[in-house]
Order: C-alpha cells, then sequence, then structure tokens
C-alpha cells in the first residue's frame, strides 16, 4: 500500500534536483568568499617583505675620523651633500663597471631614496661609526618584484622593465650574499609615495583613525540620545512619525548621496578644510547615526516596561528612570550597533572620494585637520595605479582593512556576548 | 585657540557645578527642612546655565568670523571695483592670509594687499580678544545669575531635565537636517544646471560628453556647447544594465540560499553558514571593487575570447556579476526572514496532504510569501543602483548607449565620481550635473525602498 | 474602625475611546488591608493604578473624578507626581527588582528622594527595609549580588522592601503573588499582616481565599464598575448582589 508510484518517483528526484540547485547555490556563495579572501593573501602577504641590498659604504670618505659624526646633530648630517658619495658607494659594487649608461642602470636597482638611507643609517649609529659599514639599502620596486615571482623573468627583454643586465648584477649580488629579505616595516608607518617599495599605508592608518575617531565621537552620543528621545519621550504625533520615516530613509540612501551633501554643504556653505579626517568624519557620521539609532532604539525596546514602571513607582522621574536603569540596560545593544556603524564607516570610500580624500599624501596626518587619505581611498588609489608593486600593496592594505573590521565585528560579538541581558 | 577657550569655558562650568551643589548643602543645613530637589541638580543647573549659552554664542560668533573679516578686509578692494567676483574675493582673501602668515607666492606685492594685511591681523586679533571677552563673560556673569537663583524652593531638578529633554529632541533633529541639507544640497545645483541645459536634454538626451564642456573656460559658454553634452539616458541605461545583470546573480543564489538555510539546514550548519555569508556584506565595495578589476575581468575576457566575443576589458558582466554577490547577503537575508515567517500552519496543511518538501516550498511557501520577497529584490535594486565603488573601478567611464554585457557601460555614479573627484569648479555646468545625477539617484533609490517597505510591510501585516 | 485613608469619588478611566472604569467611587481605611477582586478585565488593576498616578506613564489613558488622600485631591496640578509616588508605593504583579545589586535595588528610592544624607544612613535604611519585607536574614550575606539571581518569593519581598525604603503611607500590591508558589505567597501574606501595622495596604487578587485571609475590606469589581463594597466578612458570606454572589460562589471568573 505505501509503495512508491512511477509518479511518486518522478516527484522524489525533482525533490533531489532541487536541493541540489540549493546547496549550489549556497556553496555558489561561500566558494566566492573563500576565492576572495584566498585571492588577496596570495597576492598581499608578499608586500608585508621587501628586498634590500648590501653595500659597503666608507664613512671615512666624508669625514676622516668617524668619532666626529658622534658631535654632530641630526640636522646636520641631514644637512650634509652625501649624493656623490652615495652613488659612489653603490658604484664600489661592482668596480669594473666603466660605461656611464651601465652605472646609471646599476643605480637603479636600488629604490630612489639610497642617499636618505644612507643618512639615517648615519645618524642612527652615529655614536660608534665605523670606517666602513655595511648597509642594507632598499631595492627598486622593479627587482623587488623579480624577487617575489611576481615579474617575470622570462619575458623578452623589451617588454620587461627591468633589463637584462640589471638581473645579471642582482643575481650576482644574490649569489654573494648581498640579498636580504626583510620585514617591511616602513609599509606600516610611511605615508604614500609615488614609488611602490617606499609606499606605506601609515598616513592612511592614521588618516582612517582619525576619522573613525570623529564618527566616533559626533555619531555615538547623538545617536543614542535621538534614540532614547524617540523611543522613550516622543508623542506618536505626525511629527515624531516624520522624524522616524527619515531616518528609515537615511538608512537606504547611498553613500554616495552623502558625498554630494559633504561638498555641497560641509564644504561650500560652512566652508570647512578639504580633505581631512574632520569633514569625512562628519560625512561619515551622518551616514552612521541611522545604523545606530535604530540599533538603540531596538535594544531600548527590548528592556521591559517592568523595570521603567518600578522606577516610577518609587517617585522616579520619567528622566531618572530612564537615565539610570533603561539606557544603561540598553547600553550592551547601543554599543554593538554603534561598533557596527563604525565599521561600516570604517569601509566607506565613495564619500571620500567626492571630499577630496584622494589627495596624494605624504606626510603622516597628525591631527583631524590635516589632509590625509584613509584605508579603503587607499586601495582605490593604488588599485589606479599602473605599477606592479601596487598590486601587493593594495592586497596588503585590504588585508589590513579587513583585519580592522575583523577586530571591530568581533569586538561587537563580544559586548553582545557579555552584557546582553536576555529577558 | 577655540578649544582652549571651550575648554576655559567647561571648567568655569564645572566650578558651577561645585557652588552650586555647596549653596544647596548649605541650604539644606540651615533651612532644616526638605528643598526640592537633590543637590547635585542645583549643581547641574548653574553649569548649564554657564556653559550652553555661551558656547552657542562662541558658536555665532565663528559662524560669523569669516564674513566679518572678508568684509572688513576687502573693502577697499570693493570701493575700487564693485563687481568684484566670488572667486576673484576668495583668491585675494587666500592671498591675504597667506602674505600675513609669511608664504610669499606672488613676487610682487601691491600696496593694497600689504594695507589689507595689516588690516587683516589687526581685525583677526581684535575678534580673537573679543571672543574671548564675550564668551567668558557671558559664562561668568550667568553662572552668578543662576547661583542667585537657587533658593530651597527652585526645582532645578525640573529645570535640568527640560534641558536635557530638549537637548534630546535636539539631537532627533539632526536626521531631519541631513536629509533637508541633502535635498537642499542637491536641488540647488541641480536648479542651477537646468537653468542652463533644458531638463528635456537631460532626462531624454542621448549623448553624455561633459568633458567637452569642461575644456573650455567656463565664463564664455554658449549654448551650442551646452547642446548634447548632457543626455544622461547612456547612464541610465548602463546603470540599469549594470544592475540587471547583479540581480541575474544575486537573486537565484541569494533566494535559493535564504530557502535552502531557512527550510533544508540544520540548526548547525544554519549557525555557521548565515554568518559567513553576511561576510560577504560586510566586506567593503572598494575591496569588491578591486577584485572586479583585478580578478574578475580578465578571467570574464578571456572566457568571452575564447568564444569568440570581442569584450572590453571593462565589461559591464565583469562589474554586474561581482555587485551581484555583494547583494546576495541583501536578498538572502531578507527573504530569509520573510520564508521564516510565514506560518508553521501553511507547511503542516501541505506535508499532511502528502507533498514533498520541494513541492512545498515551490507550491505553497514561495507564494505564501512572495510580496515580501518581491520587496527584498527591490531593496537590492535600489542597493545595485547606488552601489559606487565597483562600478567606478570595474565598468567603463565613457559613457556609450548599449544592451551587450560585454561592452563597457558607465552608470550615473561612476559619471558623479569621474566628475567630482579631484578638483571642482563649482559653478561649470558640469559639476552641477553630477549633482543633478545625485539627484536622480537620490529619488530613484527613494522611491525603490518606499515600495519595498510598503510591499514588506503589507505582507508582515498579514500574517500578525 | 479607623478612619479613612483615600477616598475614590466618581473615577472614570479611559484607554482612548475605550472606557475601562465607570463611575468607582470607594473609600479605604487606614493601617486596614483592602482587597479588590473580580474577574480579569474588570478593571481592578486600572483602578489601582489611579491611586498612585501610574497611568499618567500611559500616553492614551485619562482619569477623569477625583481621588484624595488624607483629604489632599492627588489629581491637583500642585502635587509633585513624584512625591505622591513617595507616599504611596507599589508592588507589581511579576517581581521586578532592577538588574542590580540587592542592596541598590532598595538604595535608590532614598538616594533619588534625598532621604539619606550619608553612607551610614543609607545602610540603616537598605537593613530596615530589608527586615521589614521579611527578607533580611536570607540575604544579608550577599546584599551586592544581584537582585535579579534571588527566588520569585524573594524577588518579590525585595520589591516590597524597595516600597517601603521610602517610608510610604500606602503601598499598592497588584497581584503580588500570582507569579509566585504556594509556600512563597503564604510567607508574603504574613507579611502583609504584619505589614498593615504599619501602613494602608491595597491588594488587587484573582484568588478569592487570599482576599478573604488578609483583607478586612473587600471591594468586588466587574466590566469596569464597583459592584459591591463591604467587610470581607459580608462579601464572602452575605453579599449584597447577585453578581458577587455567583463570582464568590464561581459561577463565572
Amino acid at each position: 500500500m505505501f509503495d512508491a508510484s512511477a509518479n511518486l518517483k518522478k516527484r522524489l528526484k525533482s525533490e533531489r534536483r532541487f536541493q541540489i540547485f540549493c546547496i549550489t547555490a549556497i556553496s555558489f556563495a561561500l566558494i566566492f568568499v573563500l576565492i576572495l579572501f584566498l585571492n588577496i593573501f596570495s597576492s598581499g602577504y608578499s608586500a608585508f617583505y621587501k628586498t634590500t641590498i648590501a653595500i659597503d659604504v666608507d664613512y671615512s670618505q666624508v669625514i676622516e675620523d668617524t668619532t666626529q659624526f658622534a658631535a654632530m646633530s641630526d640636522d646636520e648630517i641631514n644637512k650634509l651633500d652625501l649624493f656623490r658619495f652615495s652613488k659612489k658607494s653603490i658604484y664600489s659594487l661592482f668596480p669594473d663597471i666603466e660605461d656611464r649608461k651601465e652605472k646609471k642602470l646599476l643605480i637603479r636597482i636600488f629604490s630612489i631614496e639610497y642617499e636618505d638611507e644612507i643618512k639615517q643609517f648615519l645618524i642612527k649609529n652615529k655614536e660608534n661609526i665605523k670606517k666602513i659599514e655595511t648597509v642594507y639599502l632598499t631595492a627598486s620596486d622593479d627587482v623587488d618584484q623579480v624577487r617575489k615571482g611576481n615579474y617575470p623573468r622570462d619575458l623578452p627583454e623589451e617588454r620587461r622593465r627591468i633589463k637584462d643586465i640589471q638581473l645579471e648584477y642582482y643575481d650576482i649580488l644574490e649569489n654573494n650574499g648581498r640579498v636580504k629579505y626583510v620585514f617591511n616595516i616602513p609599509f606600516l608607518t610611511r605615508g604614500d609615495s609615488r614609488e611602490p617599495e617606499l609606499a606605506g599605508v601609515g598616513g592612511s592608518i592614521v588618516g582612517s583613525f582619525l576619522t573613525i575617531i570623529t564618527v566616533l565621537i559626533l555619531s555615538f552620543p547623538i545617536g543614542i540620545l535621538a534614540a532614547v528621545y524617540l523611543q522613550e519621550f516622543a508623542k506618536s504625533n505626525r511629527f515624531t512619525d516624520f522624524i522616524e520615516i527619515n531616518i528609515n530613509n537615511l538608512a537606504a540612501v547611498p553613500s554616495i548621496v552623502f558625498g554630494l551633501l559633504g561638498l555641497g554643504i560641509i564644504l561650500n556653505v560652512f566652508g570647512l578644510p578639504r580633505s581631512t579626517p574632520l569633514v569625512g568624519g562628519i560625512v561619515l557620521s551622518l551616514m552612521t547615526l541611522p545604523t545606530i539609532i535604530i540599533a538603540t532604539r531596538a535594544s531600548l525596546r527590548a528592556v521591559p516596561p517592568s523595570i521603567r514602571e518600578g522606577a516610577l513607582a518609587v517617585g522616579a522621574t520619567k528622566m531618572q528612570a530612564v537615565m539610570h536603569h533603561v539606557v544603561p540596560l540598553a547600553m550592551p545593544g547601543a554599543l554593538t550597533g554603534t561598533i557596527i556603524g563604525l565599521a561600516q564607516a570604517l569601509g566607506e570610500t565613495a564619500p571620500l572620494l567626492l571630499i577630496g580624500m584622494v589627495a596624494f599624501v605624504v606626510d603622516v596626518p597628525s591631527s583631524p585637520l590635516d589632509a590625509s587619505a584613509s584605508l579603503p581611498v587607499q586601495v582605490y588609489l593604488w588599485a589606479e595605479s599602473a605599477e606592479r608593486g601596487y598590486v601587493e600593496k593594495t592586497s596588503a592594505t585590504i588585508m589590513l582593512l579587513l583585519g580592522f573590521l575583523i577586530l571591530l565585528n568581533l569586538a561587537a560579538v563580544l559586548i553582545r556576548r557579555k552584557f546582553e541581558t536576555k529577558w | 585657540m577655540g578649544l582652549f577657550l571651550i575648554l576655559l569655558v567647561l571648567t568655569i562650568g564645572a566650578f558651577g557645578f561645585l557652588i552650586g551643589r555647596l549653596k544647596a548643602i548649605k541650604l539644606r543645613s540651615a533651612s532644616q527642612k526638605k528643598i526640592t530637589s537633590l543637590n547635585h541638580y542645583y549643581g547641574y543647573y548653574i553649569a548649564i546655565f554657564a556653559i550652553v549659552p555661551s558656547l552657542l554664542v562662541f558658536l555665532a560668533i565663528t559662524a560669523f568670523q569669516g564674513y566679518i573679516v572678508e568684509v572688513y578686509v576687502l573693502s577697499d578692494f570693493i570701493d575700487l571695483n564693485p563687481n568684484l567676483l566670488a572667486s576673484d574675493k576668495n583668491l585675494l582673501l587666500a592671498q591675504i592670509v597667506n602674505t600675513s602668515k609669511g608664504i610669499e607666492l606672488f613676487d610682487e606685492i601691491s600696496p593694497l594687499v600689504t594695507d589689507a594685511v595689516d588690516k587683516y591681523i589687526y581685525i583677526e586679533e581684535l575678534i580673537d580678544t573679543l571672543t574671548y571677552v564675550i564668551v567668558l563673560s557671558v559664562a561668568g556673569l550667568l553662572s552668578l545669575v543662576a547661583y542667585v537663583k537657587i533658593k530651597s524652593n527652585l526645582d532645578s531638578r525640573k529645570f535640568v531635565e527640560s534641558f536635557l529633554l530638549i537637548l534630546f529632541f535636539t539631537c532627533s533633529l539632526v536626521a531631519i537636517m541631513t536629509t533637508v541639507g541633502i535635498i537642499f544640497s542637491l536641488l540647488f545645483q541641480t536648479l542651477k544646471f537646468f537653468s542652463q541645459v533644458p531638463i528635456t536634454d537631460f532626462l531624454f538626451g542621448l549623448n553624455w560628453s561633459p568633458q567637452r564642456v569642461f575644456v573650455r573656460d567656463s565664463g564664455d559658454l554658449d549654448t551650442r556647447d551646452l547642446q548634447n553634452a548632457f543626455g544622461a539616458i547612456p547612464l541610465f541605461a548602463g546603470t540599469f544594465l549594470i544592475a540587471f545583470i547583479a540581480m541575474c546573480v544575486a537573486i537565484p543564489v541569494g533566494l535559493m540560499t535564504a530557502i535552502y538555510l531557512a527550510e533544508y539546514a540544520s540548526p548547525n550548519l544554519r549557525d555557521w553558514a548565515k554568518p559567513i555569508i553576511e561576510i560577504l556584506a560586510g566586506i567593503p565595495t572598494v575591496v569588491y571593487g578591486f577584485f572586479a578589476a583585478l580578478t574578475v575581468a580578465p578571467i570574464v575576457r578571456d572566457l568571452g575570447q575564447n568564444a569568440g566575443f570581442t569584450v572590453s576589458s571593462e565589461s559591464a558582466l565583469a562589474a554586474g556579476f561581482v555587485m551581484g554577490i555583494m547583494i546576495i547577503p541583501f536578498v538572502s537575508s531578507l527573504s530569509d526572514d520573510v520564508i521564516n515567517s510565514v506560518p508553521q500552519s501553511l507547511r503542516e496543511g501541505s506535508y499532511a496532504m502528502g507533498a514533498t518538501k520541494s513541492e512545498t516550498i515551490r507550491k505553497v511557501l514561495l507564494p505564501a510569501a512572495l510580496p515580501g520577497i518581491i520587496g527584498s529584490f527591490l531593496l537590492a535594486v535600489s542597493r545595485a543602483i547606488g552601489e559606487t565603488m565597483i562600478v567606478v573601478m570595474a565598468a567603463g567611464l565613457a559613457a556609450k548607449l548599449t544592451a551587450n554585457p560585454f561592452d563597457a557601460a558607465t552608470t550615473i555614479t561612476t559619471q558623479i565620481v569621474v566628475i567630482l573627484i579631484g578638483d571642482q569648479e563649482f559653478d561649470s555646468p558640469k559639476t552641477q550635473a553630477a549633482f543633478a545625477l545625485g539627484l536622480t539617484l537620490f529619488i530613484v533609490t527613494l522611491l525603490l525602498n518606499f515600495i519595498a517597505l510598503q510591499v514588506v510591510k503589507k505582507y508582515t501585516e498579514r500574517y500578525d | 474602625m479607623n478612619k479613612i485613608k483615600i477616598s475614590a469619588k466618581n473615577i472614570d478611566v479611559f484607554y482612548g475611546d475605550k472606557q475601562a472604569l465607570f463611575d468607582v467611587s470607594m473609600d479605604m481605611y487606614e493601617k486596614e488591608v483592602t482587597a479588590l477582586i473580580g474577574p480579569s478585565g474588570c478593571g481592578k488593576s486600572t483602578f489601582l493604578r489611579c491611586i498612585n498616578r501610574m497611568n499618567d506613564v500611559i500616553d492614551i489613558c485619562s482619569v477623569k473624578g477625583n481621588v484624595s488622600i488624607d483629604g489632599h485631591d492627588i489629581y491637583d496640578k500642585s502635587i509633585r507626581v513624584e512625591s505622591l509616588r513617595e507616599s504611596v508605593g507599589m508592588v507589581f504583579q511579576k517581581p521586578n527588582p532592577f538588574p542590580k545589586s540587592i542592596y541598590e535595588n532598595i538604595a535608590y528610592g532614598p538616594r533619588i528622594h534625598g532621604i539619606a544624607n550619608s553612607k551610614t544612613d543609607l545602610d540603616e535604611i537598605v537593613e530596615t527595609s530589608l527586615q521589614k519585607a521579611a527578607l533580611f536574614d536570607e540575604v544579608k550575606d550577599r546584599l551586592h549580588q544581584p537582585g535579579t539571581g534571588l527566588s520569585g518569593g524573594q524577588q518579590q519581598r525585595l520589591c516590597i522592601a524597595r516600597a517601603i525604603s521610602v517610608n510610604p503611607e500606602i503601598i499598592l500590591m497588584d497581584e503580588p503573588c500570582s507569579a509566585l508558589d504556594p509556600i512563597a505567597t503564604a510567607k508574603i501574606e504574613d507579611l502583609m499582616s504584619e505589614l498593615k501595622k504599619e501602613f494602608t495596604i491595597i491588594i488587587v487578587t484573582h484568588s478569592m481565599q487570599q482576599a478573604a485571609r488578609v483583607s478586612k475590606n473587600t471591594g468586588f469589581f466587574h466590566l469596569g464598575k464597583l459592584i459591591e463594597v463591604d467587610s470581607t466578612d459580608t462579601i464572602f458570606s452575605n453579599p449584597g448582589n447577585q453578581k458577587t454572589q455567583d463570582y464568590i460562589t464561581g459561577r463565572f471568573g
């Protein structure tokens, strides 16, 4: 009696097919997450390392008695003209080279700031400079990319930026043990640069940090107080409805429109300085506010009315009941909402492009009124650059950005786990 | 200097708090009877009087300072040339400010400028001093008034609480002010734009090439240049094309994912699969843009070329595909909610008749949840239309009217960024065009959201 | 008979357009327990909430009529509702301690009313309140642990202690035992007979036995009207109204 008829078999087959479709869909989404992360990580991790090449520098050619360096101030050393001296130090790697063109090519396997690096070594070790020191200089981007295997050596020479002879020099240096692959600290501390091997995310990390702090300072108090007003005090009338509709709509307005607001009002009417974390922060705050307000209201709503009644019944005013009991209980939810809003703001790019936070900024900003970039904008800027070296830098910046986002979200989850009360 | 003044005012406020509290304590012990409010409310009473009005005065002065300085410093120039343009005024002012700081960008400085520099330094100092005097005396005087007003029958709690309520209310107005700000900034520039370019040209024109206007000095544009430069149809078409491709990816994948998670997946699987899919929503869009431009676009090009198509390296397909991936979690989590809110009794009714799970889903659940699901699609479309970074980085920049997904297409958001990135000339029709595009975008997304929310609301009401 | 403490005259209560109480007039006496009984939704809780103006909290609720305590109209404009609630405490259906320590739960009221001048004063108030609520011995070692960690009956006594902490004259109890087991209920009832020496107690209850056990006077509400009010003995042995008769014999409710 319960035998499967032919019809039922067909139906069960179609059931199987449907399930397979569903599983394909969900695997597609999951695999994409995996591919994206693998792709970014595999191309980005190498940016945390850089190639350096050792040269021998004879500092006694600058001052015969190298102990005298100790008496010089950093400024004085910085003002020395060591340009020719530095060049000569590099030439000394291959004393046989006579041809000027070849000499030039040799110089080009080093990054452009070799003179400065030689000076900085001197400043750092001025107390006990030996006559001849081994100084590790940053290799140029072309060499760096070859070393990292990102740049094919087997292309015909005319299609490569790096010439055969330079590769020859490099191989000799590597065989002599002069090439060292080190952790790229300047990448984390320096500002942007036109030379990929010298470019760092320090400036944009600080820029992002200053922007996010501005967002926090502005949107956290305003968002929470607005939510408290709407949830606890507002009489239900047309005006309150209007505010609510506004907030829900703002949550769905495309981010670039907030950029237009920033450009049209904050820059042009209020005249605040362009390209600064202050303006970026203000624009992103306006964007984050709805998220915070909606989350805070939800957690205020979750506080049971009996708590308010308990406080009112002992004679607290409404304000006291709300501020002493309801708001502290809703705080974990409000904080979680704020952190999620901050994470959104941290990853936001489009509005910042319009208020000029795309400027090329070499200096690490020191206040919210300095021109600066931010991490996502840095990603955009470098992604648009042609040099091969920026690709790994872009991926590495994304890794840092994702890292910060994961930290923020983790904090939100922890707060929720630890403090949230179930009613 | 502003920061220091604010700190001073706050210090006065803190001091006011202490003396207010002290007076309340004294009153309490002197009168031996109950006074209306707790001691610290009297402290806050003075603090509010000290801080709030003086800070408002400070804000007002700061707001008008620029204007006053400009009028005073440039008075001589305006006497000479009453029709000085706004841009020239700004240039002059910048020169004067720079010179006063010792930065000399110009070889020759006219005596008029030297005079103005002196005037500038004088007025800046004067205003600074006056600001200090006025703000601090407002804070001091009002604290004193508040101190005198404290009596045992003063209901300071009521005052403090009313103040807080007004403060809270003001905060909730920020949302309205933001909307007003958006509409004002968009509308203002858009109206200027339409005064030069007819609205019909913008909405129905087939040719978008604002750079034509850009190369000319905006001062002597004639109408010929403006004709045929601002037809937004190619942008609308490109936006639609890319959003359509995105929805082709996001809707089936998102919906199937939602169905699987809601109906088939074990709670265990659901617990870890859902957050992973939500990661897709948390990844910054600039990351998708980078991925689309650098990884997906070349793959699409190679695949297309192998199949015998000519594929642009910035194809609409690549951008749309990646955008679709980004939108998956929106579709799936919204649809998930909707499917979950279908009452269990409907499912049971279907199972009781011997239907299989997929039959139940297709014949009972989806029809029942359809309005809600459509609502979630609409929200996703609005998201796709407003998305910026993916298309800026992976879609084309040149406007071309095409329906071919292998071709490069440009979008509204891309053009806004292309026009406004870097330095803008504020009075050129090109810049204003970007605001007109922004207004279009704002209206379209607002409508989509409004409709979507109405649909979802109607739907949830049905099962409440 | 004691003197009249609370006197309600011609009370009408509306929730929006819906009328919840119709012309209720009732006197309640000092240092006695008055019980309000009736089927659910009959308006007895609404009436109770008129006495400390807890109905003010609900936006759409409006109260007409006159309630006076010791002859003072409590709906008068000059009355501060917070002071009113200081002298009219309330205990709710479900125990609702603040999610704070036991100590903080009780100290909150005295703090906001400025009753305690010093830490030692406050400690003393906390201790006596807990003692009066017959809870002190059970919690004296864990005053600084969360009040929400107590058992249901203990939580309810904590809420009674919280109400006592601001020296009220009247305590309103809104079905205080409906969420408790019989043993905890018995403890609260014992407590009430102790408390009535000091406070005027009005209790809303759905349990007629409880009303019979603890109260001296009883009012019977039905569909928003006060059907009958008399001494508890009379109500239960010889009610004057047929509806009361039907209710106490279990025909409806």
